[in-house]
């Protein structure tokens, strides 16, 4: 089974290199003594004000709530999809059953103008 | 050579485990905390898939790299603070920390002295989440279903909680 795992591995290796070459390479190619306006947040364009790190709106958490627990429905799902074609019609029936449960979750979010954007 | 790969990536996702969970307590930027924690999530997931756990692995990158890390990182920008590069600083109770770690380790450590390590009787299965997925929607399709009462109520009891309860009228 820890064959199977190699891509992965080896993914995560390049994915790890990959950066660390290309900002060295970066660094060697690059003036050294970058000019002013290289500091600024926007190049060109207006200049910034304020913080930047501002607090954001509340509004946000609504769809953070909303994703967890559809991501979770997600956990349920994987099983059930590699398992798809053995399981027959009786487990699509369920799936079924459970994805129109967690829609009546949504659409109450949706009525109470959770995902709404005021 | 195959034992060796596996030696190699366990103590490699250890290190970034408890690298990256230091850091998370050590990083003066509540948001490079954040990222942090998501990296030791991963190499927890590394561990799971050492293990032949890769549903648990799968689990683990779904729900906490993804949904709570996502949530921690909501919580970060929704927080009213200062400056954001003093946002994660050490406060004074170095020495009642000390002693509630050292009271988790000694728990921990005891029983890891308890379990018995020996070699399994039989090996894991190949398709674990095959097997769960077909004790999960035969044997077990009550629970199965409960699960998605219990994700739905989960969801309206924290919009309930989120946006103030209407008045009925």
């Amino acid at each position: 089974m820890l064959q199977q795992y190699a891509g992965i591995g080896a993914m995560l290796i390049i994915a790890i290199v990959f950066p660390i070459i290309v900002i060295a390479i970066s660094s060697i190619v690059r003036p050294k003594k970058a000019a002013k306006y290289k500091y600024e947040t926007y190049e060109c364009g207006l200049e910034t004000q304020g913080e930047t790190w501002v607090q954001f709106k509340t509004n946000y958490f609504m769809y953070a709530l909303v994703f967890v627990a559809f991501d979770v429905e997600t956990v349920f799902l994987y099983p059930w999809a590699v398992k798809f074609m053995s399981l027959g019609t009786f487990a699509f029936i369920e799936m079924f059953i459970f994805i129109a449960i967690l829609v009546i979750g949504f659409w109450y979010a949706w009525k109470e103008g959770a995902l709404e954007w005021n | 050579m195959s034992d060796a790969v596996f030696t190699v990536a366990f103590y490699v996702f250890s290190a970034v485990t408890v690298l990256a969970a230091l850091g998370v307590v050590l990083k003066k930027n509540l948001v490079h905390s954040a990222l942090l924690l998501i990296l030791a999530f991963v190499g927890v997931a590394g561990i799971y898939v050492l293990l032949q756990a890769d549903f648990i692995a799968a689990v683990q990158i779904l729900v906490y790299a993804g949904a709570v890390a996502i949530l921690v990182a909501f919580g970060v920008m929704l927080t009213k603070r200062g400056d954001i590069r003093e946002s994660n600083l050490a406060n004074r109770q170095k020495w009642p920390a000390l002693f509630v770690v050292a009271g988790v380790f000694a728990v921990i450590y005891a029983l890891l002295g308890q379990t018995n390590w020996g070699p399994l009787a039989a090996a894991g299965p190949e398709d674990s989440v095959g097997i769960l997925a077909t004790l999960m929607l035969t044997d077990f399709v009550v629970p199965f279903e409960t699960a998605a009462i219990l994700l739905t109520v989960a969801m309206l009891g924290a919009i309930v909680i989120a946006k103030e309860v209407k008045n009925s009228k």
